[in-house]
């Protein structure tokens, strides 16, 4: 029981630290010597200066921003609810909000990356790039989220 | 003054010091406020925003004044001056008939609108104010970008959708413990009303016939145990015992 327990929270904080990274840094794109991610874009000039330029103001790149920031929070929120719940729920009760809110940020990560696969070239006008693995992390949290959230709604409690 | 102030105590001098520097300096400096940028579309209007703070009572001879470089340009035009009250608006540049003073001396604002903008504007004004006698100080820029279309502004999207979302959710977690507290309250007044039916009946067993009553209580009793029923499974869990609902 208590390895149950131990492995579901290492499984939540494994998704939240995919979330955190993929959010922060900057391997979204890269290609030609620059990287870019939801915040900045950043190159190596040819005198081997790094720069690195605020991102565009476009739409769909905000709203991949804001998923990523919606996914982080309902995921922070889901581990938080999940405390609370492990003393307070009656026994045999089920993790429901703490699963909802869990499979909540998995479908949040899960549109910032289809968002960003669909709409990339709108503020990418290079075509040399190639995602980058920040991109790949978020992809790999959309399963693990949804996963975690699903074994909080199946499981019930126990003393 | 701090320094004819004695050597042999040093606390009197800081002292001094950090009055005459909290009351003195703000009076010697006038410090106006601008937006950094501003936005415009072609054809549409822009207000440039211009305040002020002055440690003085706003004066009859305040003055504000806009100047204009263009982008690019070396040196600035005064394009808007307003004095004793009065606006002058320059006769020849190119802003002649499409600056409107909207602002109000009282109210410490000194904002003009500019109509029809082109892309011919593009540029930096300059807002200087004078409050006599506060009149040092230094004066604040606003550069303005004319588009063909105004872009979206940073963080506009990110703000509506993180907001939205959250806002969503916790409508429907707020209307979710609305439904269950009230749902709670009518099946607890429902058990309430069936226990005192029963005591009333009870009670009544003594004076009525027999036959008038017998069938109600198996009624009343019957839904009772169905209720306590359902009360017992409420425990266990929620949506199990929604599912009896239903």
């Amino acid at each position: 029981m208590l390895l149950l327990l131990l492995s579901i929270i290492v499984l939540h904080v494994a998704v939240l630290v995919l979330l955190f990274v993929s959010t922060i840094v900057s391997h979204w794109m890269v290609g030609g010597g620059h990287s870019t991610d939801l915040w900045q874009n950043c190159s190596t000039s040819t005198s081997n200066i790094y720069h690195c330029f605020s991102a565009s103001t476009n739409e769909w790149l905000q709203s991949v921003q804001a998923t990523m920031i919606l996914s982080i929070i309902f995921s922070v929120l889901s581990l938080f609810l999940f405390f609370c719940q492990l003393f307070t729920l009656t026994k045999g009760g089920r993790f429901y909000f703490t699963g909802v809110f869990q499979i909540l940020a998995g479908l949040c990560v899960m549109s910032a990356a289809s968002i960003y696969t669909v709409k990339h070239t709108d503020w990418h006008f290079n075509s040399d790039n190639s995602y980058g693995y920040a991109y790949i992390l978020a992809w790999v949290a959309f399963p693990l989220a949804l996963l975690s959230g699903v074994v909080y709604v199946i499981l019930r409690k126990r003393e | 003054m701090a320094p004819r102030a004695p050597w042999s105590s040093p606390s009197p001098i800081l002292a001094a010091l950090l009055i005459s520097s909290l009351v003195l300096c703000p009076a010697q400096a006038i410090v106006v406020y601008t937006d950094r940028e501003v936005h415009g579309a072609v054809g549409s209007q822009v207000t440039l925003h211009c305040s002020f703070w002055s440690s003085e009572w706003v004066s009859d001879d305040i003055s504000f004044t806009w100047r204009y470089q263009p982008e690019g340009g070396r040196d600035a035009i005064s394009i808007f001056h307003y004095a004793k009250g009065q606006p002058y608006i320059d006769e020849v540049g190119a802003f002649k008939e499409r600056i409107q003073w909207v602002g109000d001396p009282r109210w410490k604002d000194g904002s003009i609108v500019i109509h029809n903008l082109d892309y011919s504007d593009n540029g930096t004004f300059t807002c200087d104010v004078k409050n006599p006698p506060d009149i040092v100080g230094k004066t604040s820029q606003v550069t303005l970008y004319v588009f063909e279309k105004v872009p979206t502004r940073y963080g506009v999207v990110l703000g509506a959708v993180i907001g939205g979302v959250l806002g969503v959710v916790l409508l429907l977690l707020l209307l979710y413990f609305l439904v269950r507290y009230c749902w709670l309250r009518r099946q607890a007044a429902l058990q309430r009303r069936l226990s005192a039916m029963e005591k009333g009946k009870l009670h009544k067993s003594g004076k009525d016939s027999k036959r008038g009553r017998q069938t109600p209580v198996l009624y009343a009793m019957l839904d009772h145990s169905r209720s306590t029923k359902a009360a017992s499974e409420k425990k266990k869990g929620l949506g199990e015992s929604r599912k009896d609902k239903k």
